[in-house]
């Protein structure tokens, strides 16, 4: 949809069409499942609460208390298992689409044991930075850190909730199709907290 | 493109709910979610208004009550500020009449996530509940003020910090977004994806692309509050210096280091300034079909109407920091974001014209709402007129924190919005509950209302100028302020006063006509829109019957020329227009009349 386009229109000059035995004009409104539409708004939402938080994190960065943090070298491995789960998240989409119901089950399940992965991953980095004596108030550089990876992990379980609902019911022996769509929106909000987390390291990186 | 809409008619809302508490109580009905969410707004905006008359009592006859100390007075101008702004407007404007008029006027059984639309009302009445708990702990609520600056807001000394006000505040306002985010995406899709045959984009009243513009704004701009407040809360409780200074404190240094409560006011007016056009798109899309409807003409300029409101709706992310002149920022900066607030005017005129331009030579019917929709044109120039003096740099240094500020935005964001929340009540009373209103009683409550906050705010602007500071308990005894500024406080609380106790007419009102008002009909007004074609009055569950309406021309066809009835609503095939004897074939006016 070019939002350009639909402030101009003129739907009185547009030609109509028949529908089911009357002639009504297009409405326009498409057949994209709500859900799609719905996820792309809220990642823009999403997007949008970062991004906002990012920007602190730069203006924040140049007041004079500022101290860099050490990096943890364990953040690139929690990345690369993110990575693995979104692409398994990505091939669970592909093989739902051809029906093949098991191996959904296995996409499924590697995701998740994956995006577990992540985020234990993420706490045994807390833990590390604690008994090392960074914490949250230490300095603004840890309090943002906190804050980014805490509000980044808590998306992932919201995800993870959409997830289990649809493993519940292919594990109960649902037609692949079912759970088609789910399985799409979880792909997508994966790679886009794929990408959050991406900025997320690239930030505290650089401090 | 396909154009049959199977998304506008889902099957599932088809099953009636059948006991009481999935009807009433856990309903996935986008009316009685809308009920629930007005009703919830109107409660609690009552709180609000109790509030003010409590901080007019104090302001109009000083030293004479002594329930109301310094600490209460503060606690009341938060508590009122952020009701006022957050808990009515916005709850009322979008998860009200959102709620309501999107599926109704866009022929579609229900919002396209009914779960997740009960869900947002419950999230929103835990933030009430969590706000309202804040009045009984230990220290009270805050005192913050509504735009909860740090570092006072959370410092020792400023009521509320104590005990947990702040935090509580706080806490409400990240529910009440969560709450709002899920309304919001429904609202959204809902509008994209659930309308019915023949209505496009371009063919949707106003009300909805107010309510839809102002969703996007708040689903973009609530986020910035979500920061800030996490934030502050992270200040507060687990000593953080995301915006706190390093700082002594009741002579105590404080285990904050460099944090920039610039940072904050940034955020939060991010946030704030967008708010603003939260609730005054929904107002304006409501205020329009109000007055086309009873002015039985089309709104003027529709297409333009639409582009202003999604132009102003962009603008208003880039105008925040004229909120900010007197933070001390760099005057280019000032000079940006007075030029940007002023082009902001300009879109906000054309609207205002058009509504002028929709009244000229209309026939006008002097209904109840009507009286509100065109009270609403007044005090909206009125406001909009002193937002361009606080708009210019140089004008709004000495008038910040004065009364002029507090009459400026009481005008254009107070009493407007509440003058088109009213119009807009009385105008669809009668198809929520199928029972007409009581007229007398609805004009005395206009002209009370009208007259009343003109006495009100009026002289606040004198005031103002004077220089009397906003949020003072006392004015004390000053050189600046003469004795008469103290009587005129004293005037003014009397017509606050008497404003306020005339809004228990509007409650008995609605309240009684449930039970006693003539039966309204379908539809009353003689609407065009969609919302007054449903079979049932008030509409059943899944409000359409067995078919959804298609739709063959724009919102606004009334006063045709040659047409019997003088409108024609939206779901008349053109061949079923009856017209005078004489008067030859019906043209729709859609074509061409209306670029
Ligand atoms: C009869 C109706 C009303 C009366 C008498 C009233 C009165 C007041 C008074 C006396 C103050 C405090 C001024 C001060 O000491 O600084 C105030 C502040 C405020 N009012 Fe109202 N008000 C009314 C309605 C509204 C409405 C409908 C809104 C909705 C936007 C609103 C929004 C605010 C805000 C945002 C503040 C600023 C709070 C702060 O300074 O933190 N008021 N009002
Ligand atoms: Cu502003």
């Amino acid at each position: 949809m070019n939002p350009f386009r639909l402030l101009t229109e003129k739907p009185w000059l547009s030609t109509p069409q028949t529908v089911g035995g009357m002639t009504v004009e297009v409405s326009q409104a498409s057949l994209v499942p709500p859900q799609k539409v719905a996820l792309r708004v809220f990642l823009g939402v999403v997007g949008v609460l970062f991004g906002l938080f990012f920007t602190a994190y730069f203006i924040r960065m140049g007041l004079a208390d500022w101290r860099p943090m050490p990096e943890p070298q364990q953040l690139w491995f929690n990345t690369l298992l993110l990575f693995l789960g979104s692409i398994t998240l990505q091939w669970t989409s592909h093989v739902v689409r051809r029906g093949e119901t098991g191996l959904v089950k296995i996409g499924l399940l590697l995701g998740a044991i994956f995006t577990f992965g992540f985020v234990f991953g993420q706490v045994s980095v807390w833990q590390q930075m604690t008994a090392e004596g960074y914490y949250l108030s230490s300095n603004p550089a840890n309090s943002f850190f906190y804050v980014l990876t805490g509000l980044h992990a808590l998306h992932i379980l919201g995800g993870l909730w959409v997830w289990t609902r649809a493993s519940v019911r292919v594990m109960a022996g649902a037609k692949p199709e079912v759970v088609r769509l789910s399985v799409g929106l979880c792909a997508t909000y994966w790679h886009f907290l794929l990408l959050v987390w991406l900025a997320v390291f690239a930030l505290i990186s650089y401090t | 493109m396909t154009s049959y809409v199977p998304i506008a008619d889902q099957s599932h809302v088809m099953h009636d709910p059948h006991t009481f508490i999935t009807k009433y109580v856990w309903s996935q009905d986008h009316k009685v979610i809308a009920i629930q969410y007005g009703g919830t707004a109107i409660f609690v905006g009552l709180i609000a208004l109790v509030l003010s008359a409590m901080m007019r009592l104090q302001l109009g006859y000083p030293d004479t009550f002594s329930f109301i100390d310094p600490a209460n007075y503060i606690q009341f101008v938060t508590m009122h500020g952020m009701i006022m702004v957050i808990y009515l407007l916005t709850a009322l404007f979008l998860g009200g009449f959102g709620n309501y008029l999107i599926p109704l006027q866009l022929g579609a059984r229900d919002m396209v996530f009914p779960y997740l639309n009960m869900l947002s009302y419950w999230f929103y009445l835990l933030s009430v509940l969590i706000l309202l708990a804040s009045f009984f702990v230990t220290g009270g609520p805050t005192g913050a003020g509504w735009t909860l600056y740090p570092p006072q807001a959370i410092l020792r000394g400023t009521p509320g910090t104590d005990g947990p006000g702040i935090i509580l505040m706080l806490v409400s306002l990240l529910v009440f977004i969560m709450a709002f985010t899920m309304g919001g995406l429904n609202y959204v899709t809902t509008v994209l994806q659930a309308r019915t045959h023949g209505m496009t984009l371009m063919r949707m009243p106003l009300s909805v692309w107010g309510i839809f513009v102002a969703t996007i704004l708040a689903l973009f701009a609530f986020p910035a509050l979500f920061v800030s407040a996490l934030m502050m809360l992270l200040d507060k409780l687990l000593g953080t210096s995301f915006f706190m200074p390093a700082l002594a404190s009741l002579g105590q240094v404080s285990e904050h280091t460099g944090g920039s409560p610039i940072l904050f006011q940034h955020l939060f007016w991010f946030f704030g300034h967008p708010e603003v056009y939260i609730v005054a798109l929904p107002a304006f899309g409501l205020v329009s079909d109000v007055l086309s409807t009873h002015a039985r003409k089309n709104i003027f300029g529709y297409r333009m109407m639409v582009w202003a409101i999604v132009a102003i709706g962009g603008l208003s992310f880039i105008v925040w920091a004229h909120h900010m002149y007197v933070s001390g920022m760099n005057p280019y900066f000032g000079f940006f974001f007075a030029f940007t607030t002023l082009i902001i005017a300009i879109p906000t005129a054309i609207k205002v014209y058009n509504w002028v331009l929709t009244l000229w030579h209309g026939n006008i019917r002097m209904t109840v709402p009507m009286l509100f929709a065109m009270g609403f044109i007044f005090t909206f120039i009125h406001g909009g007129l002193t937002g361009i003096f606080l708009g210019n740099v140089t004008v709004d240094l000495p008038l910040s924190d004065t009364y002029f500020v507090v009459a400026h935005f009481h005008m254009v964001m107070g009493v407007s919005p509440v003058m088109v929340l009213f119009a807009a009540i009385y105008h669809w009373y009668p198809k929520i509950t199928g029972k007409m209103f009581n007229v007398t009683l609805g004009k005395i409550h206009f002209w009370a209302t009208f007259l009343g906050t003109y006495a009100i705010y009026l002289p606040m602007h004198y005031l103002g100028f004077l220089g009397v500071p906003r949020r003072y308990f006392a004015l004390g005894s000053t050189d600046f302020i003469p004795d008469s500024a103290m009587a005129l406080n004293a005037n003014i609380t009397q017509a606050a006063i008497f404003v306020g106790v005339m809004q228990l007419l509007f409650i008995y009102n609605i309240i009684s006509s449930l039970r006693n008002g003539a039966p309204a009909g379908g539809n009353p007004w003689e609407s065009v829109s969609l919302e007054w074609q449903t079979p049932d009055t008030p509409p059943r569950h899944g409000n359409w019957g067995d078919k959804l309406p298609v739709v063959y021309r724009w919102a606004y066809e009334y006063g045709v020329p040659g047409v019997k009835d003088d409108f024609v609503p939206q779901n008349v095939p053109p061949e079923e227009v009856v017209m005078e004897p004489g008067a030859g074939k019906y043209v729709d006016r859609s074509e061409g009349h209306y670029s």
